[in-house]
């Protein structure tokens, strides 16, 4: 079988501001679901620096562990054609939110349930002016600890890269989790955060 | 000023286009027997990537329950028929070449993505974005934001009626302008399948002179950036037509052998 050649990737740019956040992209649970989780955090450069022109998409199962996800994160008005956002009568699945001016973002979401031999995670896509290709990367949740030790990722990398990947708790029901999109020099390499490959084609 | 660690009143960069052109050339021929799709993250001649790419390989992942290998699902209330005329959103016509732009999402296999959300942005015709931190000296066009979105038919099919970019200037370096372009953000059947990208117009002078384009160091893959004009499609005394089919990663082999895979090969 001939496979096509795949469409080669380019930067998002610095632009995308006015085209792809929509209201309440980053609040995948609402505010007042009893068991929503903030999950925040800041997306770095190679020497540190925040990056206010970031974007991060998440996707994660649904609390029954389904991972066919559901429209309806955009929800457009039909009469006027403005993005109302998710009314959070069911679960998408799906997030996505910009780094604000400080290089930061947050996230409202349920924790998700464990897929197969993996500890409960959040996939996430990352996207940014000077960035060619998105990366891909894993929120992992500090509570798992036993079943991270099984984890197939997690268990093969050594622990300062596996923990690039656990946010840490922060308060009730708050997580901080950096992206750190380039280590530094020696010791500082390690500060990297973990981006995953999948074989595709 | 294009980029915010700039500020207004700095030097113009130090770099020239021949500066830069000589490090896109070395970087083309280091490349020349790779062939790959996609650009290194590691591209020194857009100089934003410096900073802005992992030093570590990623570590590939092989779990069969990959939660990245489904991914998010959009619907009829995610998008409206109107999202997808960047020249009807306001209460005058923009200025500019009025134009389609359609063609096919398609996997590797050559499998059309169904029903999958397709996001556009773009510079109105004189090269300036509706964004704030764009100071391009270039006129905002009050008719025209520069924001589309669909979803792909039955057949993979998107269209969009927009008006023709303008190029612009940036700060790489001294003297650097951007090819013309439309943003192009598409989502798969799973999340590892997810691109952003942009499409550019034929026979642009610019295209050797932009290391964003250029990052992409196979010829052949970058032609796959171009846009085809097509005549037949243009409609008289309305629109020229532009067609462009897109192919995203994926699938993975197991992933082909699904029963809608013998359905589409029927």
């Amino acid at each position: 079988m001939t496979m096509l050649p795949a469409t080669p990737s380019q930067t998002i740019g610095p632009f995308y501001g006015y085209a792809l956040p929509f209201a309440r992209g980053g609040d995948m649970a609402s505010d007042a679901h009893p068991e929503a989780v903030t999950v925040h955090g800041y997306v770095l450069d190679g020497e540190g620096a925040p990056i206010p022109d970031a974007l991060l998409e998440f996707w994660q199962p649904a609390p029954d562990g389904s991972l066919t996800g559901a429209p309806g994160s955009l929800r457009t008005d039909p009469t006027t054609g403005v993005l109302l956002g998710r009314d959070h009568t069911g679960f998408t699945g799906f997030g996505r939110v910009p780094t604000d001016a400080d290089g930061h973002y947050a996230l409202r979401t349920l924790t998700p349930p464990a897929v197969g031999k993996s500890a409960p995670y959040l996939s996430v896509c990352l996207f940014a002016r000077g960035l060619l290709h998105h990366l891909y990367t894993r929120v992992y949740f500090p509570e798992h600890e036993a079943a991270q030790a099984a984890d197939p990722l997690l268990a093969a990398l050594p622990p300062r890269r596996r923990a690039t990947l656990v946010a840490r708790g922060q308060g009730p029901r708050s997580y901080r989790f950096d992206v750190r999109i380039q280590g530094g020099d020696g010791d500082g390499a390690d500060a990297e955060t973990v981006f995953l490959a999948f074989p595709l084609g | 000023m294009r980029t915010q660690e700039v500020p207004v009143s700095s030097e113009p960069p130090a770099e020239t286009q021949s500066d830069i052109d000589a490090e896109i050339e070395a970087l083309r021929k280091a490349a020349a027997a790779r062939g790959l799709s996609h650009p290194d993250r590691d591209y020194p001649p857009y100089r934003s990537s410096i900073l802005r790419h992992p030093r570590a390989a990623p570590v590939e992942i092989t779990d069969p329950e990959a939660a990245e290998l489904s991914g998010p699902v959009f619907g009829a209330g995610d998008v409206t028929a109107l999202d997808a005329d960047l020249t009807r959103r306001h209460r005058g016509e923009p200025l500019g070449e009025r134009i389609t732009v359609s063609g096919r999402v398609l996997d590797r296999a050559g499998r059309p993505i169904r029903g999958q959300l397709v996001e556009i942005w773009q510079a109105n015709a004189s090269g300036r974005y509706a964004h704030q931190r764009d100071q391009h000296p270039a006129p905002l066009d009050p008719n025209f934001t520069g924001v589309g979105r669909c979803l792909t038919d039955d057949h993979g099919r998107y269209q969009f009626t927009t008006i023709k970019p303008g190029p612009y200037p940036w700060r790489n370096h001294l003297n650097a302008w951007r090819p013309a372009h439309i943003h192009f953000s598409l989502f798969g059947a799973a999340f590892t399948q997810r691109l952003i990208t942009q499409m550019y117009f034929p026979g642009d002078p610019l295209f050797g002179y932009d290391p964003i384009l250029q990052s992409v160091t196979d010829e052949a893959a970058r032609a796959r950036l171009v846009a085809g004009y097509e005549h037949g499609r243009s409609v008289p005394e309305y629109s020229m037509a532009y067609t462009w089919d897109i192919v995203l990663d994926g699938p993975r082999a197991t992933l082909f052998e699904r029963p809608e895979a013998e359905e589409e090969r029927r």
